[in-house]
C-alpha cells in the first residue's frame, strides 16, 4: 500500500477545476476573439484613423492615430501618426506588401478578414462574432453566478490582494503553483478581462451605434462622444491582444498539457503535497 | 490507460499545431466569406436580421437621435460618395437651379403626388443638429433643415399593405459597361415616419449644395450615412424590396451591406 504514497510525492491529485459552462465559454471566446480581432482590422482599415470627442475633424484636428502612405523622395512610405508624433512604419502599417505589388491599407491583408479591402464582409463578419461573444458572456456569467466560479475563483478577496507580490515574484521567477484555485495574478487578470475590458469593448462598440445612441444617449456621455467610444474600442482590443499574448506564454510555461487538458477536460493535475479532497483522481 | 493519454495527448498538440497555424498564415482562408452568395456567409448575416429586430424591439419608434448645440458644428459637412452626378436629367434641373425639380410619392398609396421645391420649402419646417455616422467610421456634426417626411406621405396615403419605401436618386455611383447605376435605397416605415425624417433642403443655414445631395435628401438620423439618400426624386411604397436592383433593397446593399443600417 505504499505506492499511493510514492505517487503522491511526485504529483498532487487531479481534480476537476473547470466546469462545463467555463470550458465551453472559453473555447467560444477564442474563436469569437479571433474572429471580432481580423474582421475589426478590416472595419478599422476604412478609416484608419481615430479620433476624440463626437465627430472626426476634417477641418480641425482632433486626431489621435492616423495610419496612411505618403508620396517622398524615394517613393511613397507607410506612415503612422500616434497622439502627434510621426513613425515610419514601411511594411506594417500604412504600405505593406511587396515592391511589386504594394499594399496602401492600415493593417496589412494578413491580419484582416477578409485579406482584401471588403468592409461590408468585415461588418458581416464582426457582427455575428459580436454577438456569439455576448451571448457566450451572459452564459458564463449566469453558470459562473451558480456554481460559484464567479465567487471561488474571480472575485478577488483581501488574502488574494495581499499575496498578490509573492504571487509576482513566483511568476516572474518561473515558479508556478498549481493549486486547486487560481493564483492572486490568474483571478486579477480575469476579473479584469470579465469586469472591465469585457464589458468596456461591448459598450464602446454598441456605442458607436446610432440607432443604440437614440435609445441610450447616456452612453455618448459615458465614452465623451462617438468617436471617443471608437478610440476607447481600439484601445480595449490591443489590452485583450496583450492579455491573449501572456496567456499564452503562462499556458506554455505552467504546463501546456496540463492547462490544456483542464480546459478540455476540466481535470487539472495539482503540485505534489496539494492535500487530497473527495471527488479527487488519483 | 496510457494509450488514452496518448492519444489525448496527440489530440492536444495537434489542435495547438492548428491553431498556432492558422494564425500564423494570414487569413486568404477566411476569403470565401467575401463571396456574397456563400452559404457560410449568408447564415453570418443573419446575425444583422438579429440586428434589426433587437433594435426595432429596444428603441422606441419615436425616441430620438441626439441633437447638438450650434457651437459643435465646427467644421462643414463632408461629402461623401456620390458629389456630381452627371446623368442628363440631373445636369438639366441643376442647370435651371432645380427650379423644375420635383419630388414625387407612388407605387402604394391612394394617389401619386409630386412636389416641387417651393412647394416642400413652404411646408412646416424642421431643424435639427445631428451627427452623420459614415459606414467608414467617421462622424460629422451638421444642421440639416427640411420637412419631415411621414406627413408628406400621409398626404399621398400610404396603403396599409405597404412596407417599406424605397427612395431612388439621381446620380450614377457606379458607371458600367451596360450602362449607369442609379443610387437606391430603402427604409422600413418606422424609420419613414421618424420625426427626425426629414426631405431636408437646407444645409449649416445654407441651400443644401451639390456635394451634398442638392436640391433634397433624405436624413435618417439613426441610421448610417448610407441609409440617408442624396439626390432623391422619387420615394416608393412597396411591399417587397427583390424587384429593385439586386434585391437586397438599395446600391450598397446590393454590395453585401446590411439594409438596416442601425449599427
Amino acid at each position: 500500500m505504499s505506492e499511493p504514497d510514492e505517487h503522491s510525492k511526485k504529483q498532487g491529485p487531479l481534480v476537476y477545476r473547470q466546469s462545463v459552462w467555463t470550458r465551453l465559454t472559453h473555447w467560444t471566446w477564442a474563436i469569437c476573439l479571433f474572429f471580432l480581432l481580423l474582421s475589426g482590422l478590416q472595419i478599422f482599415n476604412a478609416h484608419p484613423a481615430l479620433y476624440v470627442g463626437q465627430q472626426s475633424g476634417f477641418e480641425f484636428d482632433n486626431s489621435v492615430l492616423r495610419i496612411g502612405a505618403v508620396n517622398t523622395p524615394e517613393g511613397p512610405r507607410g506612415q503612422t501618426t500616434v497622439f502627434g508624433r510621426t513613425f515610419d512604419t514601411t511594411g506594417v502599417l500604412g504600405m505593406s506588401g511587396t515592391a511589386e505589388a504594394p499594399q496602401y491599407v492600415g493593417f496589412p491583408p494578413a491580419v484582416t478578414i477578409p485579406s482584401f479591402r471588403d468592409l461590408a464582409t468585415g461588418r458581416v463578419v464582426h457582427f455575428f462574432f459580436g454577438w456569439l461573444l455576448v451571448a457566450a458572456l451572459f452564459v458564463w456569467f449566469l453558470a459562473s453566478f451558480i456554481n460559484g466560479h464567479l465567487r471561488r475563483d474571480i472575485l478577488p478577496r483581501g488574502a488574494d490582494i495581499s499575496g498578490l507580490p509573492r504571487d509576482a515574484m513566483d511568476h516572474a521567477r518561473f515558479r508556478f503553483h498549481h493549486g486547486r484555485q487560481y493564483s492572486p495574478l490568474q483571478k486579477i487578470s480575469y476579473f479584469s478581462v470579465f469586469f472591465i475590458l469585457f464589458p468596456l469593448i461591448v459598450l464602446t462598440g454598441l456605442t458607436m451605434s446610432p440607432g443604440m445612441d437614440a435609445a441610450f444617449p447616456w452612453l455618448l456621455d459615458l465614452f465623451g462622444g462617438r468617436q471617443t467610444a471608437r478610440t476607447i474600442h481600439f484601445g480595449v482590443m490591443t489590452l485583450l491582444v496583450l492579455f491573449f499574448v501572456v496567456h499564452i506564454i503562462m499556458v506554455l510555461l505552467a504546463g501546456p498539457l496540463n492547462e490544456l487538458r483542464s480546459m478540455v477536460t476540466g481535470w487539472y493535475r495539482t503540485s505534489p503535497g496539494t492535500p487530497p479532497e473527495a471527488g479527487d483522481k488519483p | 490507460m496510457s494509450n488514452i493519454i496518448l492519444n489525448r495527448r496527440k489530440l492536444l498538440i495537434g489542435s495547438a499545431a492548428l491553431g498556432s497555424s492558422l494564425a500564423l498564415t494570414g487569413c486568404n482562408q477566411f476569403d470565401f466569406l467575401g463571396e456574397r452568395g456563400n452559404p457560410v456567409r449568408q447564415a453570418l448575416e443573419q446575425a444583422n436580421v438579429l440586428t434589426y429586430r433587437a433594435q426595432r424591439a429596444l428603441i422606441g419608434n419615436q425616441v430620438l437621435a441626439r441633437e447638438y448645440a450650434a457651437s459643435e458644428i465646427r467644421q462643414g459637412m463632408k461629402p461623401n460618395g456620390s458629389t456630381e452626378p452627371t446623368t442628363p436629367e440631373y445636369m438639366f434641373l441643376k442647370a435651371q437651379n432645380f427650379a423644375q425639380y420635383k419630388l414625387t410619392i407612388k407605387g402604394m398609396v391612394e394617389r401619386e403626388v409630386s412636389f416641387s421645391l417651393d412647394e416642400l420649402r413652404n411646408m412646416p419646417a424642421r431643424s435639427q443638429i445631428t451627427r452623420h455616422d459614415c459606414v467608414e467610421g467617421w462622424s460629422c456634426i451638421a444642421k440639416w433643415t427640411g420637412t419631415a417626411l411621414g406627413p408628406v406621405l400621409d398626404m399621398a396615403g400610404v396603403k396599409p399593405s405597404a412596407r417599406f419605401c424605397v427612395y431612388h436618386c439621381y446620380d450614377n455611383i457606379q458607371r458600367t459597361l451596360s450602362g449607369d447605376i442609379l443610387y437606391y435605397t430603402s427604409s422600413d416605415l418606422v424609420d419613414a415616419y421618424h420625426p427626425q425624417t426629414i426631405l431636408a433642403y437646407g444645409l449649416n443655414d445654407q441651400v443644401l449644395p451639390v456635394s451634398n445631395g442638392a436640391p433634397v435628401r433624405l436624413r435618417v438620423e439613426r441610421a448610417l450615412g448610407y441609409k440617408q439618400p442624396k439626390y432623391l426624386h422619387t420615394i416608393e411604397l412597396v411591399d417587397d424590396l427583390t424587384p429593385f436592383g439586386r434585391g437586397k433593397g438599395g446600391y450598397w446593399e446590393d454590395n453585401g451591406y446590411d439594409w438596416y443600417g442601425g449599427i
